[in-house]
This record gives structure tokens, C-alpha cells and sequence, in this order.
């Protein structure tokens, strides 16, 4: 059979053979192997079988544990299974990795090697994870390219299935999973093969059967247990010549022949690097061109790591070298070095039998998918060179602390002339890497061309900014690393001229494209100065294109994808244009024919008008533009500017270790210096209109909308369009009320509208605050927002938490996150830090909201003109309760030791002053700032004590003072991978207080189904619409009876929201809270959050109820209703979102039965709750629901 | 018995009783159902090109959405197989109606653009409808396009359909025209094989507490008959084009005052909706009742019979009848003045 060319990633190149060779693939999303299940996931519900054709069974799991426990057993009972993990899901796994390989079970799993997180998380690529499993008994097989890892995921099956020995078969995250490039597809003939069905069969046999009953999974003693473990040893021996055979078999019938270790270069080769990964790619490039220019030099490229085989390695080595690089893309602090390093020495000690050994050094490289180019290659040849090569080096950083870098050439290129190199700068919105996948594709499977595509995305969800590298050219391309040397240069959006040095790539000659407003004659002197200068010095072709005009003519809205890819197609000329033209529209019709034919019209139309809009610019020889502004404002804190700043502009790699602290401690609140000026419309607040409830405050999900009341006198110099009226309060009736937004903070996502009551009786399309094009009014409202930042905030004793208009006078202390545009969670988060974020300490769970609070350059946790705020930390996905509990614990501990310490010193501090500290109500806002008066004078005092307990009690002082402790995640977390955690700690008692931002769908990761998915809807692993309800989690923590449980939906009812907060922190207890978050992934204009929150509550989808165990103590029912029967159908609220509407285009009759089933649970659900809420309990039945606070 | 039997854009019916555009039609059972209460024909609900443009924009703008941008999650949903976005749930509602009843399954259809016109046409004729009806549903929003241009949009849309499909053409109107005559003249000349009066427009509400618009959907009643038997009894012979009427048909004796205006068929929706579908057998039966207390033989006997043309006075179709209600209430009044 004709093996098909096919341009895919590498997450696509593993699950295509894994699918195909297995029957049970057990799963956990994680990145960046995700992609992996989802392809399986895919093809399994689409029918596609495996070669023995059979439909794989693909189930996801509660956590990765869970995954390869499930896997476990499959292959216990005689199945083919896999599974596919990064980083903490493949520690997660490690137990069952120790037992699967003790059994000596065949599997692979297929690995997207990922940084484990230290100092801090990264999703990016590196060796520690794979690293950490290396002393399990798996093998360990690693692959370089996208060929290889279709190639590699085959031989490690047929190895493991001949062997017995379990594999990890791993590649490099993101550089090779999401790298796209051309291969040789595999076919079924090839794989059937490989896999010996003898093998097969003898798996199945191994297999627990009641049939031919065995026992495995014994419990042994210390006189059998050791030569137990012994006896795997010649399966382990055998091992690498079973691989190198599967090597073997494998070039023979594909022509593409593999080693363990296979070596590239000069055959008298001097100097030699070894490493793994997609680096031996790059060096395999470098050492192609250093020995074409007469260097002796060659790369070791490591496949089969486990088990190690000395002898294959030293047969792989050139006999004449002399000095030997050891590279690691993993960092162990305090060991003698690195692992391959150390098993290269011992390979070498070894293996040697009594030659000459070679000098060996170990370096560092790539963490976190740092950039490891030819130059760093060139400079460690360079080392090597040296008579004392530096050992334990590090290259790509500049470390200036320890010193371990290595120094290299920057201009150093090893990139082929005839490789056309590209780089797109985008918007995530403007479909900019979608097309440049096609664009790949295209000239992958329509021209002789090798192609390789890499996208390098965004921190932040909002407003995100990717690039895409592309290259294409007739020779294949192994350069796994960004493009610095580009011959085109396209900027789809104009405002990056401004952020970015989008042309520093640029060789001389490139063509540049840009995305203009401005025409051909007019452009150049709205172009920044630096861009201005490169243009003229490099020589640039310079066309411009008004994408967005195009857009707007043809219906394409912000979607400018399809127009920048005629332009790019019709400038590089790589194929003729009507041919380019033709396959443009095939590729349309292909991406988006299932979505209607309206869709494909709507792009070909865009297609065929673009040309006639593309002109090329000719430009003067003089710089007239204007200088770019600067990164952040010069009034930014030093550590802002040195390492945020330049991380901002793309330049973090520049930054040098000493800048970097060394425990990942960051300081907080620095979201607010930078100022991304994303929105193309703000909200713009009138005056007159508004009736100061503070509805759009609340809901505002980047706290770019605040309200402030203030004395008139504070007005003096503000500036001339500043906005005041009088105060609609009866306490401060002679005082100011001012609404500002932060227009260059804001996201543009008009929820602020949608929740404003007020509408102008004159014009009801017009509210009290209203969406206006954002670039004329931002000089103006930069200035008024930071005079209303100067302005006196209002004492917080006089305010009411438990009235909407009054917390929304309350500052966040989460302010400008990187959240989606109109998203759900981060208003219950923001209400967090304003009702108690002075004295907040928040765990995170890793997800959506530990990106958005956490993730570099800039985050948003900030603090109150006080200096206090909250103190937050992301441990892990799964153990964020536990994590958070352990604050709890510290915190009582250091209070306990607090009042200890006073009783025994409360004759010196005074002892009206230790009984008020030690009985303070801190049940109020006031009771708390007291107690911090009194914290500040018992300061006082002890300073004056000379004694030991005086200077503990010191330390210990502020914990006097009520602090609150939150676990913060999502339903991911809560309801599946965090469960255990969660429901212990809610078992304690321990006063911490859960906030669970439900999503129902792992929103992260990319909407995989999670236990919280409602019936019916579609999320990845749930292609046919979920079949089963959503859990209950609420009702499952009511069952402890001390637990404070309520379910919240700011849409629907702020004031039951702001007052369930309120109730929770106060519970001296565990709380937990449930609050309802629409999101991005449930597919609808999130401008309609609020509504579809509400509609959520009314057709009982998502009923609200607060349980508070102190009612008990009242002899109340603390189970209290607060929502209302369904008044409308579930499916008024289901078919707004396209997670439900999905279903019913794809399968109607599923999506009925599903609806129907849905439906029958929203009405049990909500009668079991009025019958919890109606029981009568020794008095009266519960108190008054809380009411919505109306306005208008 | 009277013979009930009519005929109607060719097609030989059992009764004039059809059932009007409708969501009822959506349901096979419900077809099935009228089929065996006596309605002779069904008319489909209507395929809306504009709802298939929006639906297949909105699908791709929230697939789409955030696509690509963040490097965690480059999509938020499974890549489904397929989305039946288009017409394809309406063309095999079609085939199965078809097969499901012996009755002649008319499709209905209202479009946008002249090419989402014709090519749904086509769907719809190689389907197997009977016919085709056009349901014509726009509404001018724009002050600088005059009436005879939306009314040769009209007619060349017509023109196009007609040379498009083989099946009889039917056109839903609506009454807001400055000539109905002309207007009816011009889409017979066109060559619309029936004229259906009249759409009825579903105009909005306001919500005085929320201040929106609000859709509003009203049922007719057999008052909104009257325009109907107006307009048709005034066209009865006078154009080729079968009519039918639509819009306040609930009783035996709306039935029958539509067959003597001149229409070819009674089509019903609302009467359906409220007294359900077995309501058709109970009219039926009342309209046999009184072709028999009056002797009538046949449904074709009486149609036209009180047109325009045949009337005795037919000042009442026109002017005069406007004169003609002011002047009897001068009278009634004037005995209440002595």
C-alpha cells in the first residue's frame, strides 16, 4: 500500500498509532498531551477500529492515577491499552508504573515530556517528568521528530509486546506535539506487520481469567521478596536487542532505519554531543553544517534510555573522540549532575573496557521549551574545544549568579537559503494560526515542499497574541527552533508595531505584510519610529492590506484569517496564484463545510476580494513615525520594569538569573502596570442615567469598572472630563459618587452593560453605561482613571457588606487578569478579595483560575492602600483543599502560640489590653480593625519587653487577627481530580472556606468533560452529549451536617451571592461554595452570561440553596431554597449554548432523549431540595429567602 | 353524501381542507395523524434560508471562538462528524413524509437571497414535494425603496423559482400592498400556480416592565377570515392562479365561505393548534352537514359562487361596502333618535 504524505503534529503522529494498535485507552487531560486523548477519543466515536478491527474503548478518567490504575487493569485482563500524559499526570502515575512493570506487562504510554512543576507551574516542554520515571522498570524510548514519533510509537509496541517491558515512549512538549510537519503516514499493513500476533496472544493468555485463575499483586517477606525482583533481569537484558530488532524490522520495511543510539556526523568525529528530544534535530542540523565547513563534530541522538545498553552506546560512539557533551533538558539540584550525564560517565566506566576515556561534561538546556538553537549547539562544540570546558554548564540563559552559562552567537544561522522561513504575528481572534495550519498543510500535501509549522501562544486568554513560524522548502527541515531569520513577516494587527519589534527577525529583503487601517500612501507615517528604521535599513518589500475592511465587506466580522492567507499565498508565490487560490477554498470547504455552506461562501467570498486590496508601499527613506510608547509607565516599581517589562516585549529570554527570584516568590499587583489596551469598545458610564447600584461593578470580571463615594473637596484637580455626581446614599448625602472605568484595562465585554438596570426612558437601547469605541477616549480616561485612584476611598465601618451598591464601593484586590473577555469566574473571585481580601490566604488548584491569578509576565492579586492583600499560591491540580487546609492548620497554630504567649505575658503588655485581644469580636469589619489597633499597640509593648516570648509573641502577633482562608478551583479539580482532598478536608471541621468556579467543563485544558457536565451536553470525551447527571457535589457535602454548603449565581441573584460569601466566612467551619460560571466553553456570546445564569436558576438547571449548620443551633432548618420552581423549559436555557445546540444538529434524537432525561432531573432535583427545605425541625421552618435587589 | 373533492395547483384533494405552514408539520406523527382526520393536504413549516445562514454563522462564530488562541485549550469542543446545518433535515423530512402519507406534501419555503431561492427550490422538488409553496416574508425596513420595487422583487422571484422547478408554485402573500389586484395579476403573470392569502405577520410586543421587544405569537380567529374572503372573492376569476386561504379558517362555515369567495382550499393552522388535529374530522363532518341541510352536491359548486363576479350587488367588495357599514349604523341609530 502507497504510504500517504500527511502534514500533522506530533500529539496527531502518536495517537494515530496507538489507536490503532490498542483496545482500551485510558485517559486524563493534560498539556500539552491532551490533543492525544481527544484524537483517540475522536476516532473512537466516529467508529474508526484498530488493526484488528475493533473500535477502541476510550474512557477518561478522574485523574491520571485513575487513568493508569484503569489501564492497569486492562491489561490484567488481556487487553492492548494505552494511555497518553505529561509531567504532574505522569507522576501521578508512577505507583501503578512500578506495578504494571513488576508484572511485566506489555504498554506503551505516550508521553508529551513536560516541565513538573517547582518554583513555579509551566505547561512548556522538558525532560523532568519522563525523568522521574526512570527508576519504575519501564523503557523509556524517546523521539526527535514528528516522523519518529509515528515510527517510534510502533517499535516501542512491538518492543514491549516481544520484551514484556512496559514503555514510555516520549517526544518534547509543545516543540513536538504541536509542531506540524510533513510525514510518511504509516499504513495498517505496516503496523499489522510489526505486531506479532503470536505476541498478542501470548498477552492474552498472561491474562487474569476465572478460566485459568492466577494470582498477582502478592504481599512478600524479607526471605523471598529481593530474588523475586531479581528474576526480571533477563527480560531487562534482553530488552535492547529486542528493541534494536524492532528497529530493524521496522527500516526494512519502511527504509527508515533507527539505533538505540544513533550517531550523525564526522566518522573521525572529535568533539560529540549526546542528547534526546527534539534537540537532536537542531544538533543534527548544526553538526551537518559544521562538518560541511571541515569540523570534526557529531551528536549521539539517544532513543532507547531505558534500558540503558553500554554496549550499544559505545558501538555508537566514534572511536576518535576526545571530549563529550552531555546534554539535559532537566535539572536535578544537588546531584553530581544530570541523569543521562551520569549514565553516559557510567556507560563510559563501563563500557570502555580499559580505553582512553574521553572528557565528559554535563550541561543544562531547554527548560520550560526554552529556545536551544544551533548557535547554543555551536557554543558547546566551542567548549568542547577548550582545554578546560566548563562542567555542569547551563546554555541558552545568562547565569550571572552561579555562572554555569555558556556563551553564544546570536547571529550564528544554520538555516538553509533555500528554506523559506515565515512569521505571522496574530490575534487569537482573528484566526490568524488556524489559517497558517492550512497555509501548512497546504503547501505540505499540494507541493513537493517539506513544511513545518510552530505556534507560539499567548499567557493571557483575552486579547491573546500568537505567532506563527512557518517554514517550507525542498530540503527536509529539522530546525526544532523559533525563526529568527525570517524572508516574510506578516503583522495582522497594526497595534503591534507599537508592543513588539515584530521586524528583528527580518532578513534584509524580507517581504513585510501588514494589516493596516491606513492605505498604501498614507501608512508610513503612522508607523513607529524602530519599525520605520528597519523597513529602510533592511530593504524591506512592504505590502499593507485593510484586512479588517475586507472582513467587514464579506461578513467575516474580526475574522481576518482567510484574507492574510490569500495575501501571504499571492505575495511568497510558492504556488501559482489561481492554484493557491483553488487550494485556499479547498481548504475551506474542508475546515468548514460541516458548518454550513453560508460559512464557506462568506470565506470564499473574503478570499476573492482580497487582492484587490493588497497594495505594496513605497516608502521614503526617512524615519517620520512616531516613538513607540513606552512597555509600562516609568512610574512602575524597579522590579516591574527590569523583569517585567521586558518579558512583556517578548524579550524574557534576555533576562538573567541574578533578576530572578530564586523561590518563585513574586510581589503582587502587576497586572495594573500593564496596560494592554485591548478593547476596540469600553464602557463609557452616564451620569444622569445611573442609579449607583453598583450591578455593574460586581460583575465586571477584570475590576476595570469601580465606584467611589468621596468628599467634594477631593475634587480639586481633577481633570476636565471627569465625572461626579452627588452620592445616592443617605449616609453621605453631601458627598461625591464617581464611576470609572479603566479603559485601557478593559476587555471590551459589555457584561457591565447587560447587568446595568437602567434604560433611558427615552431610548431604551441607551443604559446608564454604554459601549463607545475606546481609542478616542483613552488619553482622557487614562488620566481621569488615575485621578479616581488618587481619590479617598470611604470607610469601610460605614459601609453594609451585605448590600450590592455598598461592597461595590469595596476595593478588589484582583484587578486586570488575564481571564477570557466576559468570563464567569473571576467576579466571585474579584467578591472575594473586596468582602475579605486584607486578611485572605487563597490556594489555588491548577486551572483556568490559577492561570488567570497566576500566570507571568503580569498577575492580579494586589493590595489595599494599607499594604494588605491576599496571599495566594497554586500547589497542584488535585491538592488544593489539602494545601489550603494546611493554612488553616499554620494559621490556628501561630494564633494558639498568640494567645499563649499573651496569657503568660499579659502582666508586662498590660492586662486589659491581652483581655481585649484575647475576647475580640472580629464578627464585623469594625471588630476586625479594632483587633488591629490592638494588634499595633500589643506591637508597641512588646517592643519595649526585652524578653524571649516577647519576641516570639512578635512574630505571632498578627495572627491575633481574624485571618480567612480559601481554596479556590474548578469543577476539574473539585468534583474529580481534588474530590478525595476536598471531601477530607470538609470532614475536618476546620474553619476554611471552598469556592468552586463551576464550569462545568475542564475550560483549561479545553473543555473535556468533567463530573460537574450536565446531562446532555457535548465536551471532548463526551462527543455524544453526556450521558449521565451532573454530580450533586453540593448535596454530597450537605451529608456532613457542619458544613456550610450553598450553590450561587451572581446572575441571577447578586445579593443571595454577596450574602452566601458573607454567611460561609463567617462559619467557624468548613464552607463550601458552588458557584455557577458561565464560560467561553459553553459557546455563546458571553456578552449573555448573566442571562444564561439566570436562565440556568429558572429552569432548574442549577437551583440555589445555602445549608447553614447554625441554624440547627436556632432550632431552624438550615437547609434554605433560594430559588425558585422551574418557570421555564430546561431547554430555554440549554439551546442558547452551543455545548447542548451541538448535539441536536449532530444526533436530534440523542439530544431528545437526553433533554427529556435532563429535564426529569431538574424537576426530582428541585423537589428533593423543597422537601429539604420544608421539613420542619423543632421550630419554625427557615428564614426569608434573600431577595434580588432591584433597581430601575 | 356531497362530493368534498377539490382541486388545487393540479392536485386532486380529497376535501379543501389542508393544513397551513405550521411547526405541527414538523412531526411525521402529527402528518399521519391529519391524514387520518381527513386534511387532504399538509403544507410543510417552512425551511428559512435566513435561519440556516444564522444558525450555520452562529455555530461557526461560537466553535470558533476562541479557537487557536491560548495554548492549553486550542479548541473548546469535539470536532462532531457532522451538524446537519443546511437544508438536509428539511429535504428528508420531505422523503419521509412522502412515505409515511398518500396525501400530496406540499414544502414551504422562505429565502433570502435569489440563489438560497433557487437552490432550495430544487432541494425540495427532487425531495418529492408535491409543490412548492413560496413564503414570502419581507418586510421593507429601508425608506428609500419604493413599492413597485419590492413588488418586482416579488415577481422576478417568482419568474425564477418557476423556471427553476417542475412542481406547481404556490406564493404566500401578504395584504400590505397599495393594489392586491395588480399585485396578484402580476404574480400570475409571473407564473405562480396558486396565490395563498394571507401570511399572517407575527409583529412584535413590547414588555412595558423589562422595555423590550418581545416576539408575540397570536393565534387567529375567524374575524381575520374576512380580509381573506374580501381579497379572494374580489380576484375570483379574474386571474389563472388557484387561491387558497389562510389565516381565520376555525369553523364549517369559514370553510365554506372561503370556497364561495373562490378559493381552492381552506388551510388551517390555529384551529389545529387549539382543538387538535382530530378537530379536521369534526369540521368535515359539519361541512357535510350543511352541503346536505342545503343541497349542495358538490364543494366545486359552490366555489366563486359569491365572488366578486357573481354576487348581486357587488358594490359590496368595493368602496360602497365602506359607505355601506357607515350608513347602517346611521340607521340603526337613527330609530333610537325618535
Amino acid at each position: 500500500m502507497q504510504r500517504r504524505k500527511v502534514t500533522i503534529d506530533g500529539n496527531e503522529a502518536a495517537a494515530y498509532v496507538a489507536h490503532k494498535i490498542n483496545e482500551v485507552i485510558a485517559i486524563y487531560p493534560i498539556t500539552p498531551s491532551s490533543p492525544m486523548g481527544e484524537w483517540a477519543d475522536q476516532w473512537s466515536a466516529e467508529g474508526k477500529p484498530n488493526i484488528w478491527g475493533t473500535v477502541p474503548t476510550v474512557i477518561e478518567m478522574q485523574s491520571e492515577g485513575g487513568a493508569s490504575a484503569a489501564l492497569h487493569g486492562a491489561i490484567q485482563a488481556g487487553a492492548l491499552a494505552t494511555t497518553f500524559t505529561s509531567s504532574q499526570g505522569l507522576l501521578l502515575m508512577i505507583p501503578t508504573m512500578y506495578k504494571v512493570a513488576g508484572e511485566l506487562t506489555p504498554t506503551v504510554f505516550h508521553v508529551a515530556a513536560r516541565t513538573v512543576a517547582t518554583h513555579a507551574l509551566s505547561i512548556f516542554g522538558d525532560h523532568s517528568d519522563v525523568m522521574a520515571i526512570r527508576q519504575t522498570g519501564f523503557g523509556l524510548l524517546a523521539s526527535g521528530s514528528i516522523q519518529e514519533i509515528m515510527d517510534q510509537a510502533l517499535i516501542a509496541q512491538a518492543a514491549s509486546m516481544e520484551s514484556r517491558v512496559p514503555f514510555v515512549h516520549f517526544f518534547d512538549g509543545f516543540r513536538s506535539t504541536h509542531e506540524v510537519n510533513k510525514i510518511e503516514q504509516l499504513t495498517d499493513d505496516d503496523l499489522r506487520a510489526m505486531i506479532d500476533e503470536e505476541l498478542v496472544r501470548r498477552h492474552r493468555e498472561r491474562a487474569m481469567t476465572p478460566d485459568r485463575p492466577v494470582l498477582r499483586g502478592t504481599s512478600q517477606n524479607p526471605d523471598h521478596f529481593f530474588q523475586a525482583r531479581e528474576a526480571c533481569n533477563p527480560y531487562y537484558l534482553a530488552c535492547p536487542t529486542i528493541v534494536q530488532n524492532a528497529m530493524d524490522k521496522f527500516a526494512a520495511l519502511t527504509g527508515r532505519q533507527y539505533h538505540l543510539f544513533d550517531y550523525f556526523g564526522a566518522p573521525d568525529a572529535e568533539r560529540v554531543i549526546v542528547l534526546m528530544g527534539s534537540a537532536t534535530e537542531t544538533a543534527h542540523e548544526t553538526v551537518e553544517y559544521l562538518t560541511e565547513r571541515g569540523e570534526k563534530v557529531g551528536v549521539v541522538k539517544v532513543h532507547l534510555y531505558r534500558p540503558f545498553s553500554v554496549e550499544h552506546f559505545i558501538k555508537a560512539l566514534p572511536a576518535t573522540v576526545k571530549a563529550i557533551a552531555v546534554l539535559d533538558r532537566t535539572k536535578e539540584p544537588g546531584a553530581i549532575g544530570e541523569p543521562l550525564y551520569l549514565d553516559v560517565i557510567t556507560a563510559l566506566h563501563e563500557g570502555l573496557d580499559g580505553r582512553p576515556m574521553p572528557r565528559v561534561i554535563g550541561g543544562r538546556y531547554g527548560l520550560s521549551s526554552k529556545e536551544f538553537t544551533p548557535a547554543m549547539v555551536k557554543a558547546v562544540f566551542d567548549e568542547l574545544a577548550k582545554p578546560n570546558p566548563k562542567n555542569h554548564f547551563t546554555v541558552g540563559i545568562y547565569d550571572d549568579v552561579t555562572h554555569t552559562s555558556l556563551e553564544w552567537d546570536p547571529e550564528f544561522s544554520t538555516e538553509d537559503p533555500r528554506t523559506v522561513r515565515c512569521l505571522f504575528y496574530g490575534l487569537g481572534a482573528d484566526g490568524t494560526v488556524g489559517a497558517n495550519k492550512n497555509s501548512i498543510k497546504i503547501i505540505g500535501e499540494e507541493t513537493d515542499n517539506y513544511a513545518q509549522g510552530y505556534f507560539v501562544y499567548d499567557s493571557k486568554k483575552a486579547g491573546a497574541v500568537t505567532v506563527s513560524h512557518l517554514r517550507f522548502g525542498p530540503k527536509p527541515i529539522r530546525s526544532t527552533y523559533l525563526i529568527n531569520k525570517a524572508n516574510f513577516i506578516a503583522c495582522h494587527q497594526f497595534v503591534f508595531l507599537e508592543r513588539f519589534d515584530v521586524l528583528k527577525a527580518a532578513v534584509p529583503g524580507a517581504v513585510f505584510l501588514l494589516n493596516s487601517p491606513y492605505p498604501a500612501d498614507q501608512v508610513w507615517d503612522h508607523i513607529p519610529r524602530n519599525i520605520q528604521e528597519q523597513i529602510i535599513r533592511k530593504k524591506l518589500k512592504f505590502y499593507v492590506i485593510d484586512g479588517y475592511e475586507v472582513a467587514k465587506q464579506t461578513g467575516m466580522g474580526q475574522r481576518i484569517n482567510t484574507i492574510m492567507q490569500t495575501c501571504f499565498f499571492a505575495i511568497s508565490g510558492v504556488l501559482p496564484r489561481e492554484e493557491a487560490i483553488q487550494r485556499i477554498k479547498d481548504a475551506i470547504r474542508y475546515t468548514y463545510g460541516k458548518r454550513g455552506e453560508a460559512v464557506v461562501q462568506k470565506n470564499f467570498a473574503a478570499v476573492d476580494a482580497t487582492l484587490d486590496h493588497l497594495h505594496e508601499v513605497h516608502y521614503p527613506e526617512q524615519i517620520t513615525g512616531p516613538e513607540p510608547p513606552p512597555t509600562v509607565s516609568p512610574k512602575a516599581p524597579e522590579f516591574v520594569q527590569k523583569i517585567v517589562a521586558p518579558i512583556i516585549r517578548g524579550e524574557g529570554d534576555q533576562i538573567p538569573v541574578s533578576a530572578m527570584p530564586p523561590d518563585g516568590t513574586f510581589p503582587t499587583g502587576t497586572a495594573a502596570w500593564e496596560k494592554r489596551n485591548i478593547a476596540l469598545e469600553v464602557p463609557v458610564w452616564d451620569e444622569n442615567l445611573c442609579i449607583q447600584c453598583g450591578k455593574c461593578v460586581i460583575v465586571c470580571p477584570h475590576a476595570t469598572i469601580r465606584s467611589k463615594v468621596y468628599d467634594k473637596s477631593a475634587l480639586n484637580g481633577a481633570p476636565p472630563t471627569f465625572k461626579a455626581v452627588p452620592a445616592r446614599w443617605k449616609e453621605f448625602k453631601e458627598m461625591l459618587y464617581t464611576l470609572q472605568v479603566a479603559v485601557e484595562d478593559c476587555t471590551g465585554c459589555a457584561l457591565c452593560v447587560a447587568a446595568c438596570p437602567v434604560k433611558d426612558k427615552t431610548n431604551v437601547k441607551r443604559r446608564a453605561i454604554n459601549m463607545e469605541p475606546q481609542i478616542p477616549l483613552r488619553e482622557t480616561e487614562r488620566a481621569n482613571w488615575d485621578f479616581f485612584l488618587k481619590l479617598p476611598s470611604v470607610d469601610r465601618d460605614l459601609l453594609k457588606p451585605s448590600v450590592i451598591k455598598d461592597t461595590q464601593l469595596f476595593q478588589p484586590l484582583f484587578e486586570f487578569s488575564g481571564a477570557c473577555a466576559g468570563c464567569g469566574e473571576t467576579p466571585y473571585v474579584k467578591l472575594v478579595t473586596q468582602l475579605f481580601g486584607d486578611r485572605a490566604i487563597i490556594g489555588n488548584a491548577t486551572g483556568c483560575s490559577s492561570i488567570y491569578g497566576g500566570n507571568l509576565p503580569t498577575t492580579p492579586y494586589t493590595v489595599n492602600e494599607e499594604g494588605r492583600g491576599p496571599a495566594w499560591n497554586n500547589s497542584l491540580f488535585e491538592d488544593c483543599a489539602e494545601f489550603s487546609l494546611g493554612f488553616r492548620l499554620a494559621i490556628d497554630q501561630h494564633n494558639q502560640h498568640a494567645r499563649d504567649l499573651l496569657a503568660r505575658l499579659a502582666p508586662e503588655i498590660g492586662e486589659g489590653l491581652v483581655k481585649a485581644l484575647l475576647e475580640a469580636d472580629q464578627s464585623t469589619e469594625a471588630g476586625i480593625r479594632a483587633q488591629r489597633e490592638r494588634v499595633k499597640l500589643l506591637k508597641e509593648r512588646l517592643a519595649t519587653i526585652d524578653a524571649p516570648e516577647a519576641r516570639r509573641l512578635m512574630l505571632v502577633a498578627d495572627y491575633l487577627v481574624k485571618k480567612s482562608v480559601w481554596a479556590f478551583g474548578g469543577d476539574g479539580w473539585a468534583y474529580d481530580i481534588g474530590y478525595g482532598g476536598l471531601d477530607h478536608v470538609l470532614s475536618t471541621g476546620r474553619n476554611i472556606n471552598i469556592l468552586v468556579l463551576d464550569t462545568e467543563v475542564y475550560s483549561n485544558t479545553g473543555g473535556q468533560m468533567s463530573k460537574a457536565t450536565p446531562r446532555g451536553a457535548v465536551a471532548k470525551f463526551a462527543a455524544g452529549g453526556k450521558p449521565s447527571g451532573k454530580k450533586d457535589l453540593a448535596m454530597m457535602a450537605l451529608q456532613y451536617g457542619n458544613v456550610y454548603v450553598a450553590r450561587v449565581a451572581l446572575g441571577y441573584n447578586d445579593a443571595h451571592t454577596v450574602k452566601t460569601f458573607l454567611e460561609a466566612e463567617a462559619h467557624d467551619g468548613p464552607s463550601l461554595i458552588i458557584a455557577y460560571s458561565h464560560c467561553i466553553a459553553h459557546g455563546y456570546d458571553m456578552v449573555y452570561g448573566l442571562d444564561q445564569q439566570k436562565a440556568a436558576v429558572q429552569s432548574g438547571h442549577f437551583p440555589l440553596f445555602r445549608y447553614d449548620p447554625s441554624l440547627l443551633a436556632q432550632g431552624k432548618n438550615p437547609f434554605q431554597l433560594d430559588s425558585k420552581a422551574p418557570s421555564i423549559p430546561l431547554e430555554k436555557y440549554a439551546y442558547n449554548e452551543t455545548r447542548f445546540t451541538m448535539l441536536a444538529r449532530s444526533d436530534p434524537e440523542a439530544a431528545r432523549r437526553l433533554l427529556e432525561a435532563a429535564q426529569r432531573d431538574a424537576q426530582l432535583r428541585f423537589k428533593l431540595y423543597e422537601h429539604m427545605a420544608s421539613m420542619p425541625l423543632n421550630g419554625s421552618r427557615k428564614e426569608e429567602p434573600v431577595k434580588e435587589e432591584k433597581h430601575a | 353524501m356531497p362530493d368534498l373533492t377539490t382541486t388545487y395547483l393540479g392536485l386532486r384533494l380529497r376535501s379543501p381542507l389542508v393544513a397551513s405552514s405550521s411547526p405541527l408539520c414538523q412531526n411525521i406523527g402529527n402528518i399521519l395523524h391529519m391524514e387520518d382526520a381527513g386534511i387532504a393536504a399538509v403544507v410543510l413549516h417552512s425551511l428559512f434560508e435566513e435561519q440556516i445562514l444564522i444558525e450555520s454563522q452562529s455555530l461557526d462564530r461560537h466553535l470558533s471562538a476562541a479557537e487557536e488562541s491560548y495554548a492549553e485549550s486550542l479548541s473548546y469542543f469535539p470536532d462532531l462528524r457532522r451538524y446537519n446545518i443546511g437544508p438536509d433535515e428539511y429535504v428528508e423530512h420531505i422523503r419521509r413524509a412522502k412515505q409515511a402519507v398518500d396525501i400530496p406534501v406540499i414544502g414551504s419555503l422562505n429565502g433570502v437571497s435569489t440563489g438560497g431561492w433557487i437552490r432550495y427550490a430544487r432541494l425540495i422538488e427532487e425531495a418529492g414535494a408535491d409543490a412548492l409553496e413560496l413564503n414570502i416574508y419581507h418586510l421593507p425596513t429601508n425608506p428609500s425603496i419604493d413599492g413597485a420595487t419590492v413588488e418586482q422583487q416579488y415577481v422576478e422571484l417568482v419568474r425564477h423559482v418557476k423556471a427553476s422547478v417542475r412542481i406547481p408554485v404556490a406564493v404566500k402573500l401578504g395584504p400590505y400592498f397599495s393594489s392586491i389586484p395588480n399585485m396578484a395579476a402580476k404574480l400570475d403573470e409571473a407564473g405562480a400556480d396558486a396565490l395563498v392569502m394571507f401570511n399572517r405577520f407575527y409583529q412584535p410586543d413590547f414588555d412595558l416592565e423589562a422595555l423590550e421587544v418581545v416576539p408575540n405569537l397570536v393565534l387567529s380567529n375567524s374575524s381575520e377570515l374576512l380580509t381573506r374572503l374580501h381579497w379572494v372573492g374580489l380576484l375570483y376569476g379574474r386571474i389563472r392562479a388557484d387561491m387558497a386561504i389562510t389565516g381565520g379558517v376555525h369553523t364549517a362555515p369559514d370553510v365554506l365561505k372561503c370556497m364561495m369567495a373562490g378559493a381552492k382550499v381552506a388551510m388551517m393552522t390555529s384551529a389545529l393548534l387549539r382543538q387538535g388535529i382530530d378537530y379536521a374530522a369534526r369540521l368535515e363532518e359539519d361541512l357535510i352537514r350543511w352541503m346536505e341541510e342545503h343541497e349542495y352536491e358538490s364543494i366545486r359548486q359552490m366555489q366563486g359562487s359569491m365572488s366578486f363576479q357573481r354576487v348581486a350587488d357587488p358594490a359590496a367588495f368595493e368602496r360602497a361596502n365602506y359607505m355601506r357599514v357607515l350608513s347602517s349604523y346611521e340607521l340603526r341609530s337613527r330609530p333610537a333618535a325618535h
